[in-house]
């Protein structure tokens, strides 16, 4: 029997991994499955490759499959999520003159002092008639959602008090040099390049502003997966496979050097490698640290759609685009993640499986054995910075308690 | 109407301009530089925009204008969600376009139609010259591995040709590989030639 084909689309960043592992590790043709891979460099593409048939499926921005389905920016298409490529993996790389301002050399920042040293900074460079402006990868991306939950934790209101602009990641190091902005909020390796160049330092990582917080994702049209159900199963196990396979560390080396090949990432192996054993260099020339939980792509069921992850994204849509809370769209969006096919997709094999779909998000205080089925599930701490607790059946009262800035 | 026609390519973005000046009442302004992208569109105002598929601006773009108050509000590709097959059309040929909202379709059509249209003759040019170039590369390899042979063989050139098109014909290969394994042979061996 020959192997079915797919083409997934996908943009030139670490966290596009999985997929790609799959298919050169052999784990999608044990599933009859062949992926072909169509490279982007922005995310409109990517979605539009994605909605009109270009592609089968796609490495998408979480917050991207939930615009998407809503029709912000674009006619609304349904997507289905049945699997996330991974959590965090992006940090805020700062001009060396900002970063000097708000963060001890050296180190990395710890989130509150270095929100209230930017905040001081924002209001004398104001004095001086200018303004502090960032760089995000897009609009409905984690990275945003997470930087202005940050920012307005302390104080900066991310929409008067700074210019957050849209940049393609390819281009955050260039931007940086060039000051057309002061700091910027990307996956790596972008961040790691703008190091290596001198142009930056990276300040904070996003496991600093959430934990566990829900990264990328495998997006498909949701009328696709309806359609072949079984084939979708078969995905899902071939990335498991390339999940288990990518966090362990005798295989570092190779994947590191597959990644960074001139169809993928055309990137530094050694950059990719880094960013993929959660070591990063923080300045030019100094040496990598380590960073518990920088990216996280298997353990603690990370690959399961948790549809409270789903729901946060949604509360911070609301947040920023300003529009009014509404339980039928929340419902859309929790459609979206689709933990049901997860399961029956590795339902009989020796993964833990969580019992729930849904959690209160930044719960976790300290490891928790949650009620799994076949194996033993131990959560880690997924807190927020503020310690706050997101509960997706109080999203109107969670955004009310948030602060207004 | 007025169209912004924005693509990196200057090539392409005159076909463009070139085959929009048929479609009569509109008014066509070519942006080929990212610097400054957004202050220029918001200067031209346009109704449709129309950029290549593949721009890495179009996440900032679009941006742009989902924040923006200075022009109307564009939205991606076409007013009628129902027009997949147009879209996907639009897609193959690596065309995206941005239309005010409210426009109408019959106005739209014509439009996105040609850009569709000049953009696969744009490609097919593409093609074309790519396989030229392949070909004239093709000729300078034969043309090579015939001068090794004249020389370490005492061959004439006909004769080398012949040698060449009858070892090409019985290994069921293209004269160009064979004379390119004779060129790399030939320079791996000490060459001279």
């Amino acid at each position: 029997m020959s192997n079915e084909q797919l083409n997934i689309g996908f943009l030139p960043l670490v966290d596009a991994a999985l997929p790609i592992l799959a298919q050169e590790h052999g784990f999608a043709e044990a599933e009859n499955l062949s992926f072909k891979f169509t490279r982007d460099i922005s995310w409109a593409s990517v979605l539009d490759r994605l909605q009109y048939g270009h592609t089968d499926m796609a490495h998408l921005l979480a917050p991207l499959a939930i615009a998407a389905t809503l029709g912000r920016g674009r006619p609304a298409k349904k997507l289905s999520v049945p699997f996330i490529l991974g959590l965090n993996g992006n940090a805020i790389t700062m001009s060396l003159s900002l970063a000097d301002a708000v963060c001890p050399p050296g180190q990395l920042g710890d989130p509150h002092q270095v929100g209230e040293r930017l905040k001081a900074e924002i209001i004398s460079r104001r004095a001086q008639g200018k303004k502090v402006r960032f760089g995000v990868v897009h609009r409905y991306s984690s990275h945003n959602y997470k930087l202005r939950y940050w920012l307005a934790e302390c104080g900066i209101a991310p929409d008067s008090d700074i210019d957050i602009i849209t940049i393609a990641p390819p281009f955050a190091a260039d931007a940086l040099k060039n000051e057309e902005v002061d700091a910027i909020c990307v996956g790596e390796p972008w961040n790691s390049v703008a190091v290596e160049r001198g142009v930056g330092r990276i300040v904070l990582v996003t496991a600093q502003i959430w934990r566990r917080g829900v990264e990328k994702v495998l997006a498909m049209p949701s009328a696709a997966l309806d359609d072949n159900r079984d084939r979708v199963h078969h995905v899902v196990r071939a990335l498991h496979y390339a999940a288990k396979h990518f966090v362990d560390p005798e295989n570092w080396d190779k994947n590191a050097e597959i990644l960074a090949r001139s169809e993928y990432l055309d990137g530094s192996a050694k950059l990719i490698r880094r960013a993929i054993s959660d070591r990063v260099m923080l300045s030019q020339g100094s040496d990598p640290i380590d960073i518990p939980d920088f990216m996280f792509q298997y353990r603690e069921a990370a690959n399961f759609p948790w549809i409270s992850q789903a729901a946060w994204l949604y509360s911070q849509m609301l947040r920023w685009d300003g529009l009014d809370y509404s339980s039928e769209d929340q419902k859309r969006v929790e459609q979206i993640f689709r933990p049901d096919v997860y399961r029956a997709a590795l339902k009989g094999m020796d993964t833990p499986m969580p019992g729930a779909n849904s959690k209160l998000e930044g719960g976790v205080e300290s490891p928790l054995p949650v009620g799994s089925t076949q194996a033993q599930l131990t959560l880690g701490a997924d807190p927020f910075f503020d310690k706050r607790i997101f509960d997706p059946t109080a999203v109107q009262s969670y955004l009310d308690k948030l602060p207004k800035i | 109407m007025r169209i912004a026609v924005i693509d990196e390519n200057p090539v392409r973005a005159a076909i463009i301009e070139d085959g929009l000046a048929e479609v009569g009442e509109c008014d066509v302004f070519v942006i080929s530089e990212r610097a400054g992208m957004a202050k220029n569109i918001e200067t031209i105002d346009p109704d449709v925009i129309l950029i290549d598929l593949g721009n890495p601006s179009r996440d900032m773009l679009e941006e742009y204008f989902a924040v923006s108050r200075a022009i109307a509000r564009p939205i991606a590709m076409f007013v009628e969600q129902s027009d997949d097959d147009s879209i996907a059309a639009a897609i193959d040929a690596g065309v995206s376009a941005y239309i005010v909202d409210g426009l109408s379709q019959r106005r739209i059509k014509p439009i996105l139609d040609l850009a569709v249209r000049r953009f696969q003759a744009f490609s097919r040019l593409q093609t074309e010259l790519k396989e030229a170039r392949d070909a004239l590369s093709e000729r300078n390899i034969i043309d090579k591995a015939k001068q090794i042979l004249i020389a370490k063989r005492q061959l004439s050139e006909p004769e080398a040709h012949k040698m060449l098109r009858d070892h090409a014909m019985n290994s069921n290969k293209r004269m160009a590989e064979i004379a390119e394994a004779i060129v790399t042979a030939d320079s791996l061996l000490g060459g001279g030639i």
